[in-house]
């Protein structure tokens, strides 16, 4: 849960791990302890099943209770080389007794499904963490392969670690030898084995994963109890081998949950849903037009399965195409949507302008990832924001709005659709990898908490011309947003012709006239600089002299980095952008009560560009472009830093 | 034929005159062009399909034909640069009681929009598309365009273009069109037929309309018009009829034994029997792709017009619609509280 308001006890123990013997009523032969947060990291090849692994134990922990937040983490390569370093998948899973922000900065557990996934992982563990590694896959060669000369499990470099060495796939195979299943087979349940007995060191439910797991492989009963058996095995295996001495508790974090039914959700499902749900409140078929493209396809998938809200979605011969019907769509009457990546961004950009120029509503859903150009397709960015606002010719100015953890991604995308209906507008909406494939819980609202997004189309003349005909003028404004009439076809006496060419104001007719092309681009700006965007608040309750200023889904580490340094006895004020066109009306007088203005961004610098341009502030850049989100600790660091030259 | 999916536009209330489509707007094409004759049929035709106009759009892309829109009274969209096609998916998929149509060029269509035009194709949208086909590109002033002879000399190819040019027939049967047709600008009556069986095309319907550019390519068919060259220029195909032209009908199409391909003889008491039928429905567009390259690509020699494929494959906006149905004969009407609420969820009491 990333709400702002944290209960005192999460303010003041986030951050080092608290443990607490908590009796052995679990069993009398065990020890059991109470943890308050735990930081726990699936590693193995991107053939072991780990982001499913992870998955599970999500489900499970978000069902348990506990506050979450994850970090899927895997090559673009779909089968990269076995066993090497390019080829590891990771996921990792922050769950605490209280409101997290973060899929956290080190993990207190790593599993290790074979030496490349350990090599790949053991920078980011800190000493005294404790380490699971499937030893039948250190074998020489499998060493050998990604640079171990000698085995790391008998040479002493994990000195200081909590090694527990468990033959993870030859336990698999024996819990499954009744199922008459080939070796290769029942190998590959041992991420399953994996996943119970980690669900057994941290007290999960279990009926989750082996409901899962049946309706997973319906169609083959046989694997679907093979896995359940696997994943019971490693249950049974953490409770009876003296290895693991200790199970640990992690109590759900009631305190951070205001009352509500809630749920484990992605960025990018949430981002589905809040598409779903802004179409049915502005009562409009929804027109999803898209090219599939890492990390946003996931979108494409899941509104292709709700068919039934009466949501077409048209996978499109490529990114131009996509965009191109998604406007057709919307020229049509629905609320259009195109799904994509930077690359993809930069190939609609010609029709991006056009429905500047047409003014009609169309959500361009950018999910950003490592560029230029390929880059880092799995990998998280925010380095499309110069692009989104300014990737066209001419001047073609967008709304862009910026979702800041992943449940975010509902409101962001119904808060987007409320833009683009009333002002008759393109919008972006930059979320990016790491809000896609992360997850938190999500209280599920209510309906009549959703907002109205009921937007009437123009039904008659609008104009009456000099000699007192009755005529419909497609670019006479709405005085007070500056929107023109969406008039579709269908309607009667309304038949008119929008284009890319300049329009002269209020007939819509081509003009090529300069002092209306003038008016005309002035007057297009003015429409998006209007738009109505809620106030920024700073989070400032210590007088702070400097402020830190975000956008998007750097706000779980910016806030978690706030908290540290306030636990410190450091004042400092935290701001969080959602609109970043038009920028909230009080940001500049936010930005001037501040000695010190820090942004810390994902790319290198592009927020801060444009708060010194607009605003004549100082603002300092802090950056990483590493492909992965800020750590907490190292992002505290940094603004202590700032705050103390 | 199956009903045609013109049932779903609704209807004119009042019987209409080629002046009901004509817009406010001053046509602003060089004096002389095709597009005027173009335009004129298209206008003329139109209150023959007795459809209410607000449900018709023509949607454009960039060049000298994509004006067109402007002119028609109806909804219209003159877009970018080649993308005509994917905008009118869009609007023809989310909107079956419109009846869309599409005007480009042979440089809108053929080169920078290629790729949507052959997808469209494939897929089989309810869109009529009008390719006005001059074989040069116009309004940016005279370079050569992809259907354009080889070694044409133009202000970008002063010693020669190199390409090879696309036949756009040839192109639209490669790409699993189900209806393609060529016509000609200045025959009124065959492109009002051509475009009369289009417009009752459930699909996508191909038809090139070959087009004088006055001022850059001027003459470029004038072999198919001159009155003393067409006879043996151009081959009329009539579905069901065997194919022969020329002067008295002397020439005629035959299949060669030896290869499969169609040529040109001259009709004899002998070979009569063997001229080709020709059969617009066939199944197979393998001999329509034969007609198609009977042409001379320079002097457009043979020049088969009419329709040479129309034939009835599933259409996209249909099925779209149908699984749309499906999904709801099979989950439900979609219920939003119940999805949001899906999944493993757990409940927190204050």
């Amino acid at each position: 849960m990333t709400s702002q308001v944290s209960n005192e006890a999460g303010e003041a123990l986030v951050g080092e791990q608290r443990s607490v013997p908590a009796g052995s009523h679990h069993g009398e032969e065990k020890e059991v302890r109470r943890l308050d947060r735990v930081i726990i990291r699936f590693a193995g090849d991107s053939g072991d099943g780990m982001q499913l692994t992870g998955d599970r134990f999500t489900s499970e922990t978000a069902s348990f209770g506990n506050d979450l937040s994850t970090l899927p983490n895997f090559p673009a390569e779909i089968r990269a080389p076995a066993g090497t370093l390019p080829g590891v998948s990771s996921f990792q899973l922050h769950f605490a007794d209280h409101d997290i922000l973060t899929p956290g900065d080190a993990p207190n557990v790593l599993v290790a499904m074979n030496p490349a996934a350990l090599k790949a992982n053991i920078g980011d563990v800190p000493r005294g963490s404790e380490i699971i590694v499937n030893t039948d896959e250190f074998a020489k060669r499998a060493m050998a392969k990604v640079g171990y000369e000698t085995s790391p499990l008998e040479d002493g470099s994990l000195a200081g670690y909590r090694v527990h060495p468990v033959p993870l796939t030859t336990l698999t195979v024996e819990a499954l030898k009744d199922f008459g299943l080939p070796r290769k087979e029942a190998e590959r349940s041992k991420n399953m084995f994996a996943l119970g007995l980690l669900s057994w060191m941290y007290h999960r439910p279990t009926e989750g994963t082996e409901t899962f797991l049946r309706r997973k492989f319906a169609k083959k009963p046989q694997i679907a109890e093979a896995n359940v058996a696997a994943f019971r095995a490693g249950w049974n295996f953490g409770e009876t081998t003296e290895d693991f001495a200790v199970s640990y508790e992690v109590a759900p974090a009631t305190k951070a949950f205001p009352p509500g039914t809630y749920r484990n959700i992605s960025g990018n499902l949430a981002l589905s849903y809040g598409l779903i749900a802004a179409a049915r409140q502005a009562d409009l078929p929804l027109y999803l037009g898209s090219y599939p493209i890492t990390p946003a396809s996931d979108i494409l998938h899941e509104l292709s399965r709700h068919k039934n809200f009466g949501v077409r979605t048209f996978q499109a011969e490529d990114e131009i195409a996509g965009i191109g019907a998604a406007l057709g769509a919307a020229f049509g009457g629905s609320l259009a949507v195109t799904t994509t990546s930077g690359p993809g961004v930069a190939l609609k950009s010609e029709t991006i302008g056009l429905a500047v120029s047409l003014e009609l509503p169309l959500l361009i859903v950018d999910i950003q990832r490592g560029g230029p150009s390929t880059g880092l397709p799995t990998k998280t960015e925010q380095a499309d924001l110069l692009q989104a606002m300014y990737g066209r010719n001419g001047e073609a100015p967008v709304p862009v709005v910026a979702p800041r953890t992943p449940a975010d991604c509902f409101d962001a995308a119904l808060d987007a659709a409320r833009i683009a209906l009333t002002y008759r507008t393109p919008v972006f909406l930059l979320s990016d990898g790491y809000l896609a494939n992360g997850s938190e819980p999500w209280r599920i609202p209510d309906l009549d908490e959703l907002p109205d997004l009921a937007t009437p189309f123009a039904t008659g003349p609008n104009h009456r011309t000099a000699d007192g005909t009755d005529v419909f003028w497609p670019y006479k404004r709405d005085p007070l947003t500056l929107a023109r009439p969406w008039a579709v076809p269908g309607t009667p006496g309304l038949e008119h012709r929008i284009g890319g060419i300049e329009k002269q104001d209020g007939t819509g007719n081509i003009s090529y006239d300069p002092a209306n092309h003038d008016f005309m681009v002035r007057t297009r700006q003015a429409k998006i600089d209007g738009i109505q965007v809620p106030d920024v608040e700073a989070d400032d309750p210590d007088g702070a002299r400097t402020l830190v200023l975000g956008w998007g889904s750097t706000y779980g580490p910016i806030t978690a980095a706030v908290r540290r340094l306030r636990r410190e006895g450091q004042p400092v004020a935290q701001a969080h952008l959602r609109h970043l066109n038009p920028f909230p009306r009080n940001l500049g007088e936010v930005l001037k009560r501040y000695e010190k203005v820090v942004i810390p961004e994902m790319n290198l610098g592009q927020l801060a560009t444009l708060v010194r341009a607009r605003y004549l502030v100082d603002a300092r850049s802090y950056t990483q472009v590493n492909g992965m989100p800020f750590k907490a600790e190292q992002l505290a660091a940094a603004l202590k830093e700032a705050i103390d030259v | 034929m199956s009903e045609s999916l013109l049932n779903l536009v609704p209807k004119a209330e009042a019987a209409q005159s080629m002046k009901d489509f004509k817009s406010d707007q001053e046509v602003r094409w060089c004096p002389g062009c095709g597009d005027y004759a173009v335009l004129a049929a298209v206008q003329g035709f139109m209150p023959e399909l007795g459809l209410a106009k607000e449900n018709i759009v023509f949607v454009s892309g960039i060049g000298c034909s994509s004006r067109f829109p402007y002119y028609m009274n109806t909804y219209g969209m003159h877009s970018i640069h080649g993308r005509a096609p994917a905008i009118a998916t869009g609007l023809a998929t989310s909107r079956r009681d419109l009846s869309v149509w599409v005007v480009t060029g042979d440089g809108d269509a053929l080169s920078i929009g290629g790729n949507h035009l052959i997808h469209a194709l494939r897929r089989n949208v309810n869109l009529k598309i009008l390719l006005f086909n001059n074989r040069i590109y116009g309004l940016t002033k005279g370079q050569y365009s992809p259907t354009s002879e080889v070694g044409k000399i133009t202000k970008s190819t002063p010693m020669g273009s190199l390409d090879a040019p696309f036949n756009p027939v040839s192109l639209a049967l490669g790409a699993e069109a189900s209806f393609v047709a060529r016509t000609v600008d200045s025959d009124r009556k065959h492109l009002t037929e051509v475009l009369r069986q289009a417009a009752d095309h459930p699909g996508t319907a191909l038809v090139e309309i070959y087009q004088n550019c006055n001022i850059f390519n001027d003459g470029a068919f004038e072999i198919l018009k001159d009155k003393d060259q067409a006879q043996e220029a151009v081959i009329r195909l009539e579905h069901g009829r065997p194919i022969r032209f020329g002067t008295d009908l002397t020439k005629g199409v035959v299949r060669d034994p030896a290869t499969g391909d169609l040529r040109v003889v001259t009709v004899t008491p002998e070979n009569e029997s063997a001229v080709l039928v020709h059969d617009a429905h066939a199944a197979s567009p393998t001999t329509a792709f034969a007609l198609s390259r009977l042409a001379d690509p320079d002097t457009l020699h043979q020049t088969p017009i009419g329709v040479f494929r129309s034939v009835e494959r599933p259409v996209y906006d249909t099925m779209m619609a149908d699984q749309l149905d499906t999904a709801i004969e099979q989950h439900g009407k979609g219920d939003l509280g119940q999805l949001l609420a899906g999944g493993d969820t757990w409940t927190v009491v204050g």
